[in-house]
């Protein structure tokens, strides 16, 4: 097991090198000019000083392996030093936004817990709605539940988010005016008023992104669920005289998991892209909204870094699904 | 004479087309008929609409601003409604259902160009990857890869950089739409690859592929005849779950204000146009909405009765 997970680690770095430089090429050839939204009046000669001051002087063969020098030593080095008061990083250049001037770096965890909180929420909320429909609707099968429960997830696959958020936003702030349509993320919770509040205002972006995950998850549970249920030992379970709540809940479901927690940990990546619209339609300034600024200033590092970013996550969370399969279940066998 | 028909009528029964028996079965999915009638009826509502509502939707008419739907006036006398705008219009006075009709056209249009874009690509490479060894690993490499990269992201920089040089070489529209369908097409087709590779290497271990290759078939008709008639099913499948993806990224898109130019209507763009304005007329942002939203419930529906009715072991049930 331990080395599969160092092979499957090893053979991550040159996937991500091949992502970064995809990411990288892309947004070098593309006939875009991050200098198109500076004033027409600027002479050439200035504006050429002003591309070299921001790094584009130079070819495509320098500034890529640099921008992996910065990402992959330069940064982690400026974090290190900042959790342990070392001097690592020795003033090396860092990654610098565009737009801002600012390590890109500082902005993202500016903005990180924003995301996190609600994206880390509504998948939590998601999942922990997914698994009892998923399990009841296989456990009675083409029952009323069940056909409710394939149509639920029939909607959540097919409504988009942009719609859903804006029917709830019509619903229960315009109409009802139940709960705020904006997410403030400056509010800081003091006490139980204002803990009521950051609820109120967590309930509809958490239930927007929810809405997703809980279509894909109770599917896959209910179907894995039905799998197992026509096994040979649970036949032999009921026959031993056992409750049937000891049969669904003990033996079907915890063999039903094992390729849930992989559908569960391969969807981590796809929520961060839905957040990204689900930002942007209740106003939260995290890293979606961010990117989406980025792209509109045409502010490479930030959008290089951001989708970088994602990429990892998706590799790593590839990566965490396959060796969990084979943790859980014994009978899978890397080595 | 009678007997001789009579005899005819007995022998002439025809053997029954494959495709005959998979309609039947189809026929029997209530929501996947549902859902077929009414991918119809949104198609003929936006490819013949507009010849029966002769209403230019770019027409600014700015007196008839502001209409409610007509609806709205049977629980508000006072409310605005006319009969010339029966879905209302928007706040320059554009009639909302022209402009739901030709946002219908070019959101199916982008929706079907993509998923045939798709699904040729994704055909191509898993045929290409399962029927030859040698670029099985190329190739499937290629697909691991690709699916690992964070495409929504990647799709709104393709949008931002190739936008404009794009609109200056083939013009506004169709240069736009070049861009979104190739973007949609590029980063949608490694399901369908996995899994028509999958079938194509089953298949290929099948005796009536050993028979064909020993009288000599060459490659590409062993591909032609032999093997995509066997992988149409799964494609199919695949087609509609890609047809629905291509329509929720593209209204995705425009809703992020990277799709299409501002005058120029779909789904998606009516939704994101109408969201400043949602809270006081709140159907203009529910009209656009619905439209999405049900167009891909019935292509959902009618995968789901594409899979029932195309899998051998469920039909004839």
């Amino acid at each position: 097991m331990l080395t599969y997970t160092l092979r499957r680690l090893l053979l991550s770095i040159p996937t991500l090198l091949f992502i970064a430089f995809v990411i990288f090429m892309l947004l070098e050839l593309a006939p875009g000019d991050p200098m198109a939204s500076m004033p027409l009046t600027i002479p050439p000669e200035v504006k050429e000083k002003m591309r070299e001051a921001l790094g584009l002087g130079r070819p495509w063969y320098v500034r890529f392996p640099l921008w992996l020098n910065q990402f992959f030593i330069v940064e982690p080095q400026y974090w290190f030093d900042q959790t342990f008061g070392t001097n690592f990083a020795n003033g090396a250049q860092r990654i610098i936004s565009f737009q801002s001037r600012s390590p890109v770096f500082d902005t993202i965890a500016e903005r990180m817990p924003q995301t996190l909180w609600v994206v880390g929420m509504s998948y939590v909320v998601g999942v922990l709605i997914a698994l009892p429909i998923g399990i009841i609707s296989a456990y009675k099968q083409y029952s009323v539940f069940d056909q409710a429960g394939t149509f639920v997830s029939m909607i959540g696959f097919s409504v988009p988010p942009f719609f859903s958020g804006v029917l709830l936003i019509v619903v229960f702030s315009v109409q009802l005016k139940w709960l705020p349509s904006i997410y403030d993320t400056t509010h800081v919770v003091t006490g139980w008023d204002s803990f009521v509040f950051q609820l109120r205002q967590m309930v509809m972006p958490v239930m927007v992104l929810a809405l997703q995950t809980t279509a894909q998850v109770s599917r896959y549970m209910r179907a894995s669920m039905l799998d197992n249920l026509g096994q040979d030992y649970v036949r032999t379970a009921r026959a031993k005289g056992m409750s049937e709540s000891v049969v669904v809940m003990k033996h079907v479901l915890r063999n039903s998991m094992l390729p849930v927690i992989t559908v569960i940990a391969l969807g981590i990546p796809a929520i961060f892209g839905g957040a990204i619209i689900t930002e942007q339609i209740f106003k939260v300034n995290g890293l979606g909204q961010l990117l989406i600024t980025a792209l509109q200033g045409s502010d490479i590092p930030m959008v290089m870094t951001i989708t970088f970013l994602l990429a990892v996550l998706i590799v790593m969370m590839n990566l965490i699904a396959d060796v969990l399969y084979g943790i859980l279940d014994p009978r899978i066998r890397y080595d | 004479m009678t007997d001789l028909t009579n005899v005819e009528m007995e022998v002439v029964e025809k053997p029954r087309s494959q495709w005959r028996d998979v309609w039947d079965q189809f026929k029997t999915h209530k929501g996947a008929v549902a859902g077929l009638s009414f991918l119809i009826f949104i198609t003929l509502f936006a490819a013949v609409g507009p010849f029966l509502w002769d209403v230019d939707p770019g027409r600014l008419d700015i007196r008839n601003k502001d209409v409610r739907p007509i609806y709205m006036g049977l629980f508000d006398s006072s409310a605005k409604v006319s009969w010339a705008n029966p879905m209302g219009t928007d706040n320059l006075g554009r009639d909302i259902m022209a402009n739901i009709m030709q946002g219908g056209r070019i959101s199916l249009a982008v929706g079907w160009t993509a998923m045939v874009l798709a699904v040729v690509l994704g055909t191509t490479i898993g045929v290409l990857a399962g029927y030859f060894k040698r670029l099985d690993g190329l190739l499937m490499r290629f697909t691991d890869l690709v699916l690992a990269l964070p495409l929504l992201p990647l799709l709104l920089v393709m949008m931002l950089l190739f936008r404009d040089p794009l609109r200056a070489a083939f013009g506004p529209e169709t240069g736009i739409f070049l861009l979104i369908v190739a973007g949609i097409g590029i980063t949608s087709w490694m399901q369908t690859a996995r899994i028509v590779r999958g079938d194509v290497m089953a298949l290929k271990e099948r005796e009536f592929v050993l028979a064909a290759r020993s009288i000599g078939t060459p490659a590409r008709r062993m591909i032609t005849r032999h093997l995509l008639p066997n992988v149409l099913s799964p494609i199919m499948v695949s087609a509609t779950l890609g047809l629905a993806t291509a329509i929720i990224t593209e209204s995705a898109l425009s809703f992020l204000g990277l799709g299409f130019p501002s005058d120029f209507p779909t789904w998606g763009k009516i939704l994101f146009d109408s969201v400043d304005r949602m809270t006081s007329f709140p159907e203009r942002v529910i009209w656009p909405g619905l439209a999405i939203s049900l167009t891909v419930l019935a292509v959902n529906y009618i995968g789901d009765g594409l899979r029932d009715a195309l899998d051998p072991r469920i039909r004839g049930h």
